[in-house]
């Protein structure tokens, strides 16, 4: 007897919502098994992971916070994604934005300026993460250099950039020699949705962006064209849809969503910039974009899960003195366990008797 | 000791890991199988590596779980990307994730912990030559496997039926399976194979190159392999060379650094990555398109009885 993949002839629409379902349980045991082997009470250890996090109003917005850069890159990796074209430095592109934007933000620093400020960071950021997003797009439309080895190393790249700037020509000159811009003006930085609070208006853009791009992506000829290119490469060439025009297309938006998410760090919950911007959210956003499925609309719920995780890890590491590292570990076991439990969407296991070859 | 005699045991000793973990999924890639999660293994073979070593006190258990455990973290990727047919990119991104992760874990005990680099050989009367003598005869024992492993997997690849059944697997794993060969299996064995050198490789890193444990401390090196591979037009001699190049720069960097030619420290340290993307876009340039990739790279096989 042996068990073996055999393809299914039917998709049930209810197993691509259990499939996510499925992996974030499976997540969860794997986590529980390794709190123990931590030591810890896995219980508890779950509980301030996964349900403190979801307290009150604030630790709630908290969460949206968190979830903000996730969504905003994982709706653009989705559509990379769904292209087959892999574009795995949104980290850089993050960046990149950052970089881009807080330029202006500096530049303008003391001076007098208008309410126009915020819009054209926010610009800037989505044309400094598509500008680098597009630099591998163009590797590979023109010369067909592999895009996930080279969006990769940029990502070094622009860390590299943001490190040198913050360290050098954008420090603050009154910051005790701290790697640290000055504090962004009022008019440079993002309003906040409610009162008192940590919210912003990041939040709405990101849950925006999102539905925008659900739309489109559903109802939309370059939807369909980005699609396709997933799915039916050659069916896609004899359509007359360009393969190289979708790569750039789906990196400049990818790129630019990134950038966006960037400006919004540093505008937002950060207020200036330093040598490091984000806990790996170009990384985790992957991740999210696998576990909604790659949809917007399931990146919108998969990124406000793994802001938990985020934000999970943060309490478990003052709560319970668990390493920060559990966080990254639970986002690669989430990552396996999506994986795997989609296989089952596509196929199903059949137990066969051992046939002896003739 | 002379200048450029140091400078040309530093490019040796930077250029070995980066060698065994190019070696290891160079055969991964003949077998049909992109691992994108060499980065994820090294490192944790480089944590590994180094709590066993301090653990036991011996260099040798090391490097054992060094690879034991780039060996585990291959068996999970394999579980997945061949077991359950699952796309190869998105399993190997997973690995590297967990990989960062589960290092930070182990490793965390050890930050700040040192012990003596992997002891050099010292041949009685050739590692004393002038010149060639430390370079040739004075390695650590590791670089000399390095070497060996490039002209084994040569020589498995090109002299023996079994390296000849693996690239056939890597080019059509249809007709493979057609005339009775066993893709999965042959594949599985070909992801740990590159496991192992990944781990061995972090090992090195740990316990040879730097020697202590610092989270992170890879550095993009298990990427710079994957492109070393594609350098080396998926041929192992070819590897030696292209380790050897990006060892160079990894070493230009730091000498460069060190005499401070008034570059900012940021822009010399991005160059092993933009010499990379260099590379990359050179072979391209020259080999218009994948030519000399095995066919059925990242394909997943599901046998249909």
């Amino acid at each position: 007897m042996r068990v073996i993949l055999e393809r299914r002839d039917d998709r049930p629409a209810w197993l691509s919502l259990a499939s996510p379902l499925a992996a974030v349980t499976l997540t969860m045991i794997a986590g529980a098994m390794l709190f123990a082997l931590l030591g810890k009470d896995p219980l508890a250890a779950l509980k301030v992971f996964f349900i403190d996090p979801l307290g009150d109003g604030w630790a709630l917005q908290e969460l949206a916070v968190k979830a903000t850069p996730l969504i905003l890159i994982a709706v653009g990796l989705t559509l990379c994604y769904r292209s087959n074209t892999w574009n795995i430095g949104a980290e850089g592109q993050l960046v990149m934005g950052a970089v881009f934007g807080s330029w202006l933000a500096l530049a303008t620093h003391g001076t007098a300026n208008g309410p126009w400020v915020l819009p054209a960071m926010l610009v800037l950021g989505v044309l400094g993460g598509m500008a680098w997003g597009l630099i591998p797009a163009l590797l590979k439309a023109r010369l067909g250099v592999n895009e996930i080895l080279t969006s990769l190393m940029l990502v070094y790249v622009a860390e590299l950039l943001l490190d040198y700037l913050v360290r050098g020509r954008w420090r603050d000159p009154q910051g005790f020699n701290f790697p640290q811009s000055v504090s962004f003006e009022p008019e440079a930085t993002m309003p906040i949705l409610f009162g008192a609070g940590r919210l912003h208006i990041g939040f709405a853009i990101a849950v925006a962006v999102a539905l925008v791009a659900a739309l489109l992506m559903a109802r939309s000829l370059k939807g369909f064209e980005i699609r396709l290119a997933g799915e039916a490469p050659r069916a896609a060439r004899f359509a007359g849809f360009g393969t190289a025009r979708t790569t750039l297309l789906v990196f400049a938006v990818s790129g630019g969503l990134a950038g966006l998410a960037g400006i919004i760090e540093v505008a937002g919950p950060l207020g200036q910039l330093q040598p490091s911007i984000s806990p790996g959210y170009g990384f985790t956003a992957i991740i999210v974009a696998f576990l909604g499925r790659l949809n917007p609309i399931g990146a919108l719920i998969a990124g406000l899960f793994l802001a938990l995780t985020f934000i999970g890890g943060e309490n478990a590491q003052i709560a319970m003195r668990i390493p920060l590292d559990v966080t990254r570990v639970f986002q690669g076991l989430l990552l396996f366990f999506v994986l795997g439990c989609d296989t089952f969407l596509l196929y199903r296991l059949r137990r066969v008797p051992n046939l002896r070859t003739a | 000791m002379g200048m450029t005699e140091a400078i040309l045991l530093t490019i040796i000793t930077a250029a070995t890991p980066l060698l065994i973990a190019a070696l290891g999924e160079l055969v991964v890639e003949r077998s049909g199988v992109l691992n994108l999660g060499v980065e994820g293994m090294m490192i944790v073979g480089a944590a590994s590596g180094f709590a066993a070593a301090i653990l036991t006190g011996s260099t040798v258990i090391g490097i054992l779980a060094g690879i034991g455990a780039g060996m585990i973290l291959a068996a999970i990727f394999a579980a997945l990307a061949l077991g359950l047919a699952a796309n190869q990119v998105a399993t190997g991104l997973a690995l590297t994730i967990l990989g960062l992760g589960v290092s930070g874990l182990i490793g965390s005990e050890f930050v700040g912990a040192r012990r003596d680099a992997l002891a050099k050989i010292d041949l009685p009367w050739l590692s004393d030559l002038p010149v060639v003598g430390k370079i040739l005869f004075g390695q650590d024992p590791l670089v000399y496997v390095s070497v060996l492993l490039a002209v084994g997997v040569w020589w498995f690849l090109w002299k023996t039926r079994a390296g000849l059944v693996l690239r056939a697997v890597g080019e059509s794993h249809g007709a493979a399976h057609a005339l009775g060969y066993s893709v999965l299996k042959i594949r599985f064995l070909a992801v740990l194979f590159g496991g192992g050198c990944a781990g061995l490789a972090g090992a090195y890193l740990s316990l040879a190159y730097t020697p202590f444990w610092s989270p992170g401390m890879t550095a993009g090196r298990g990427w710079i392999a994957l492109a070393i591979v594609v350098f080396a037009s998926w041929l192992p001699l070819r590897a030696v060379i292209g380790a050897y190049l990006f060892g160079g720069v990894t070493v230009l960097q730091l000498h460069a650094q060190a005499r401070g030619w008034g570059i900012p420290s940021q822009a010399m340290s991005a160059l092993p990555y933009l010499a990379t993307i260099l590379v990359l876009v050179l072979i391209s340039v020259r080999r218009r398109g994948d030519a000399q990739a095995p066919a059925a790279l990242g394909t997943p096989f599901v046998p249909d009885r």
